[in-house]
């Protein structure tokens, strides 16, 4: 039975809470009524079965009630006046009446009027389900300081009048951009090995996939999660970091790999060449056995003429070091402006330990230790440091 | 929703300093006068007041019952407002894309949208 109400939580909780703040215009009850539905769920469902429909019977308790709610609390009065028309008596609720307004919510919840932060923060709290000790946990910030973020960010779409809508066509692309940002940005958090939250930027990549079949870039970053997800096991052992080249590909999820490859297809189907679709194209190469770098290379060259971006050059130039040699690699890299990066040294460090360039490479890793915080990241940067030692 | 937008002018040029006005094109400073007049006849817009220069103002505070007053603005000068109207519309990407529309976005300035609280 937990696990039933566990898993009816996660299925459910995003739709139940998206249509309650469709339907009560407000974020903190709608939140509120959802929480109660679930914890009627937890007492009762126990007692008399899990009801046929789940989601039904959540979107009716959790309804009924906001409307108890309401007319209970006297400051609220004047919002009771917005719910007396279309039925609002108790009874049960034909799932039709709500339809599905996740992506409204999501495009609320990550959009650009609230900091990047609140935006993830409130993603991961009411498309999630996360509560805001595990949201606090999963960026290493205090509680108070997540829940004071969460307050913030409600108050300002509800005071400020940020629309509950999917945005019409000339605003989508950037809002959509932002929106994809949000959610690889949560990935790419739990990819660092917090795997619950690696696993909801799936669930959120999944269920924007269904909800915009047909964005290729929607396909194009639940790919490229996927992709890298199928690695997650192979990036570390004992603890320490493995290079891509070095994994060994037995512990790769080939079930995981094939739902990337086939949302990947789909996002090339739909003509897609975005950032995501590109950088997913390239994350499916990588899990070939036998690598095409030249092909590899291409592919980083259309993401970096797309992107602009130097750090995209510096992946480019790794590339072109597989199939045309170090030296030709170097070259891109010595055109980057990338300041004190610490990707920067370690590449060019890797590329001149590669041209026998010994104490140039020692200089350059050394760099790079330097800038990188402490971890897994920095043992391995020492490790390299050690093997040029020891090579003299 | 009623929001006031608050036009910052920071760098932008306006026909109250002469000789940054000047450098403009005749076209440039065509489109500025001509974007203002836009946006005061969109629909929902209530035109402000304009500001004379923050060089202008005088700040005035109170401190244990004597008034303070000092020469020129609370913000700092590039940061004062310059103007300001107030839009009436559904919700705030409409009024983000009003004022985006406001030139001296696009001039070295910036235009802050904030709610009018409203009883």
């Amino acid at each position: 039975m937990v696990a039933a109400l566990e898993q009816a939580f996660r299925a459910h909780w995003g739709r139940v809470l998206a249509a309650l703040i469709a339907f009560l215009g407000d974020f903190d009850l709608a939140e509120e009524a959802t929480q109660d539905a679930f914890a009627i769920a937890a007492q009762r469902w126990p007692r008399d079965g899990v009801p046929v429909n789940p989601r039904t019977w959540l979107l009716t308790t959790a309804r009924n009630r906001a409307i108890d709610r309401i007319r209970r609390d006297r400051k609220l009065a004047a919002k009771a006046r917005l719910l007396e028309p279309p039925g609002a008596k108790e009874d049960t609720v034909d799932e039709a009446d709500f339809p599905d307004e996740r992506l409204e919510l999501l495009f609320a919840c990550c959009h650009p009027a609230l900091s990047i932060e609140a935006q993830v923060a409130l993603t991961l709290r009411t498309l999630g389900g996360l509560s805001t000790e595990e949201i606090a946990r999963a960026f290493l910030v205090a509680d108070t300081t997540m829940a004071q973020r969460l307050v913030r960010a409600k108050r300002k779409i509800k005071a400020a009048g940020i629309p509950f809508r999917v945005p019409p066509a000339h605003l989508l692309p950037d809002r959509l951009a932002a929106v994809l940002a949000v959610v690889y940005l949560i990935f790419n958090e739990g990819y660092g090995g917090r795997a619950q939250v690696a696993a909801e930027a799936l669930e959120l990549g999944r269920a924007l996939a269904e909800l915009m079949p047909d964005e290729p870039e929607v396909h194009g970053l639940l790919a490229l999660m996927l992709l890298h997800d199928a690695r997650a096991a192979a990036r570390f052992e004992d603890d320490e970091l493995v290079l891509l080249a070095d994994q060994d590909a037995s512990r790769w999820d080939a079930h995981e790999i094939a739902q990337g490859r086939a949302a990947l297809d789909r996002a090339l189907a739909l003509r897609g060449g975005g950032p995501y679709v590109l950088q997913a194209a390239i994350a499916s190469l990588h899990a070939d056995e036998q690598r095409d770098w030249p092909q590899i290379a291409a592919l980083y060259g259309e993401l970096s003429r797309v992107t602009g971006s130097p750090v995209v050059e510096l992946s480019r130039a790794v590339a072109v070091a597989e199939h045309e040699g170090p030296e030709a690699a170097l070259r891109i890299v010595e055109r980057l402006d990338l300041g004190e990066y610490r990707y920067l040294h370690s590449t060019r460090g890797e590329l001149l330990r590669r041209l026998g360039r010994g104490s140039e490479a020692r200089r350059e890793l050394e760099l790079a230790l330097s800038g990188s915080p402490a971890g897994a990241e920095r043992r391995l940067l020492a490790r390299r440091l050690a093997e040029l030692d020891a090579r003299g | 929703m009623k929001y006031m937008l608050l036009i910052h002018q920071g760098t932008a040029a306006t026909p109250r300093s002469p000789g940054e006005w000047e450098k403009l094109s005749a076209a440039e400073r065509q489109a500025v006068i001509d974007d203002y007049r836009a946006i005061t006849q969109t629909p929902g817009v209530t035109a402000g007041l304009q500001l004379a220069e923050p060089e202008t103002a005088t700040t005035v505070r109170v401190q244990d019952g004597t008034t303070l007053t000092t020469d020129g603005p609370f913000a700092e000068l590039k940061e004062a407002i310059g103007g300001y109207l107030v839009f009436e519309a559904e919700h705030l990407d409409a009024a983000i894309e009003l004022a985006a529309r406001v030139p001296a976005a696009r001039m070295g300035g910036a235009v802050e949208v904030r709610p009018v609280v409203e009883w």
